[in-house]
C-alpha cells in the first residue's frame, strides 16, 4: 500500500467515526492537531471528534502520542517545556488552544485521573472538599453534601462513609483511585480524562474502577487511555487507535475489535506487534 | 521471538485438527458409497464403528477453541479464526454422520440387488466429495475464489437429487415390492444433499473469516 493509500485510509477510517459523532453532540472537535516536543513531532493531523457520555478509548503502543492527545485536552501538556502545537481543539464550540482560553476554566470543566493513585495527604473527606474549597465554598453543610454525593458517584461511599476523618493513604490502591475519582467529581467537570487508571490496581480494583466508568457516563464524557486492550474492548463505546503520532483508526470500539478497517489496527489489537 | 508465536502456533495446531476432521470425513463419504455399491455390510458396520473417532475429534477441537478463547482472550481476526473452527467442526461432523446414515442404508438393503444402477447416486457423491476436498483447501488458503466455485457446485447436487428422486418414485410405482430399498435410496439421496449444504455452509464460514460479515452463499 502506497503512503497516499495508507493516508486517504486513515482520512476514510477517521471520517467514518466521525461521521457517526455527528449524529450526538461533540463535546470535542479536535481538528488538524500538531503538537511538537521541540523538534519531535509527536502528533501529526490529529481529526478527532469526542462525543458527549460517551466513553473515549484510546490505545495504541507506548510512545504513540495517546497520553500527550489526552493531555492537550485540559492543557496539562504545557508543564512540558518546548512545545508547541498547530491545528484546534474545539471543546464545547470554543478553542481552547487560542489565546486568552483561561486554562483555569478549563480544569475545572476538565478533569483528570492517573495512572497512579494520587490522594494529597489529608483525610478522605478533605481530599474530596479541596476543589469545592478553592472554589470558594465554605458552607460546611454544603461541603459535606459535596463530599458525599461525590463519594457515592465515585462508588467509594459506603466503604469509607465511618472514616471520613483518617488519612487517605490508608486505603488500598484501588481506594485511593477511586477517591481520586470521587475528587475528580467533586468540582463537577463536563469531562473526566483517564491516563491508564486502573493500570496499578489489582484485578477486583480493576473491575470496580471500569464498573464504576460505566455507571459515570450516564452523567459525564469519558476520554481514557489505556494499555489493556480487553479494558477498552469492554468499556468504551468509541477507540481511536494512534500510531506514531498518528490516528491510524478511529471507530465504534465493536468494530475496532470485531472487524478493524487497518492492517495496522488488526495487527495491533491481535497482539501480532507494540 | 515473534510477538504471539506460541498463540500463532496453536492457531495452526487448531486447523490442522479441522483438516484431520476433514479428512476423515471424506473418507467416511468415500467408503460408505462403496458399501453401498457392493452391498459390503462388513464396510458399513466398520464405518458406523469409525465415528467414535470423528466424535472424539470433534470434541478435541472443540474443547481447544475453548481453551484458546479463555487462554489467549483473542479479537477480531483471530477470534473469528477460532469461532470459524468451531462452525465448521459442526459441519464435518455432520458430514461424518451422513456416512453412517449411508452405511445403515446399506445394511437395510443388505444383499437385495439395487432396482437400478446406483450412477446417480454415485455421481452427487462424487460432486459433493469434490467439494468437501476443495472447501478444506479454500479453509486452508483462505482462498475466497475457491470457496464461491464450492458453493455454486452445489446447485448440480440439487439438480440430481431433484432428478434421482423422480426416478426412484417412478420405480416404487412399477416396483413396490422394493419399497424399502427405494426409500433406503431416497434417504442415501437425501444424506448426500445435506452433505453438500453442509460444504456450502464451509464456504460461508470462510467468507466470514476473511470479510468478517456473514454470506449466504446459497442464493
Amino acid at each position: 500500500m502506497n503512503t497516499t493509500m495508507v493516508k486517504l485510509n486513515n482520512q476514510q477510517n477517521q471520517t467514518a467515526a466521525n461521521a457517526e459523532s455527528q449524529r450526538k453532540e461533540a463535546v470535542y472537535h479536535t481538528k488538524d492537531l500538531n503538537l511538537w516536543y521541540g523538534t519531535n513531532h509527536a502528533l501529526k493531523n490529529i481529526n478527532l471528534e469526542i462525543n458527549e457520555k460517551e466513553v473515549t478509548a484510546i490505545i495504541g503502543p507506548s510512545g504513540c502520542g495517546k497520553s500527550t492527545y489526552i493531555k492537550t485536552l485540559n492543557r496539562m501538556i504545557e508543564l512540558v517545556p518546548d512545545v508547541k502545537t498547530s491545528g484546534e481543539i474545539k471543546y464545547r464550540g470554543r478553542n481552547i488552544l487560542q489565546k486568552g482560553y483561561g486554562v483555569e476554566e478549563l480544569r475545572t470543566k476538565v478533569g483528570m485521573v492517573f495512572q497512579k493513585p494520587n490522594p494529597f495527604p489529608k483525610s478522605i473527606f478533605e481530599n474530596v472538599a479541596y476543589g469545592p474549597k478553592i472554589h470558594g465554598i465554605k458552607d460546611k453543610k454544603i461541603l459535606n453534601q459535596i463530599v458525599e454525593k461525590s463519594l457515592k458517584g465515585a462508588a467509594i461511599w459506603d466503604e469509607v462513609k465511618d472514616r471520613l476523618n483518617e488519612n487517605a493513604f490508608g486505603l488500598s490502591g484501588g481506594q485511593q483511585q477511586r477517591l481520586c475519582i470521587a475528587r475528580c467529581l467533586a468540582i463537577e467537570p463536563d469531562v473526566i480524562l483517564m491516563d491508564e487508571p486502573t493500570s496499578a490496581l489489582d484485578p477486583i480494583s480493576t473491575l470496580k474502577v471500569e464498573e464504576l466508568v460505566q455507571e459515570l457516563k450516564k452523567e459525564y464524557s469519558i476520554i481514557i487511555v489505556t494499555h489493556n486492550m480487553q479494558q477498552a474492548a469492554r468499556i468504551s463505546d468509541k477507540t481511536a487507535f494512534f500510531l506514531n503520532g498518528e490516528v491510524i483508526e478511529y471507530s465504534e470500539t465493536d468494530q475496532i475489535f470485531s472487524n478493524p478497517a487497518d492492517q495496522r489496527t488488526e495487527d495491533y489489537i491481535t497482539g501480532r506487534f507494540g | 521471538m515473534a510477538v504471539r508465536e506460541k498463540f500463532d502456533e496453536e492457531l495452526m495446531d487448531l486447523r490442522g485438527k479441522l483438516l484431520d476432521l476433514g479428512h476423515f470425513a471424506e473418507d467416511a463419504l468415500s467408503r460408505s458409497i462403496d458399501a453401498l455399491e457392493n452391498h459390503n455390510i462388513e464396510l458399513a458396520l466398520e464405518i458406523m464403528e469409525d465415528d467414535t473417532k470423528a466424535d472424539i475429534l470433534y470434541e478435541e477441537i472443540n474443547d481447544f477453541a475453548i481453551l484458546l478463547i479463555a487462554k489467549q482472550q483473542p479479537v477480531a481476526i483471530d477470534l473469528r479464526r477460532i469461532i470459524v473452527a468451531i462452525k465448521i467442526a459442526t459441519d464435518i461432523e455432520r458430514i461424518a454422520d451422513f456416512a453412517v446414515n449411508i452405511a445403515k442404508a446399506t445394511i437395510r438393503i443388505g444383499s437385495e440387488e439395487h432396482v437400478k444402477p446406483i450412477e446417480h447416486i454415485k455421481q452427487m457423491h462424487a460432486i459433493t466429495l469434490k467439494m468437501l476436498k476443495q472447501s478444506l483447501e479454500a479453509f486452508n488458503e483462505e482462498d475466497l475464489k475457491k470457496a464461491k466455485k464450492v458453493a455454486d457446485m452445489d446447485d448440480e447436487v440439487d439438480d440430481l437429487y431433484g432428478q434421482t428422486i423422480i426416478d426412484l418414485m417412478k420405480i416404487s410405482r412399477e416396483k413396490p415390492q422394493h419399497l424399502t430399498q427405494i426409500t433406503q435410496l431416497s434417504f442415501t439421496c437425501r444424506y448426500l444433499e445435506r452433505a453438500a449444504d453442509h460444504v456450502t455452509n464451509i464456504s460461508e464460514h470462510i467468507f466470514y473469516l476473511v470479510k468478517g460479515k456473514q454470506f449466504d452463499l446459497n442464493n
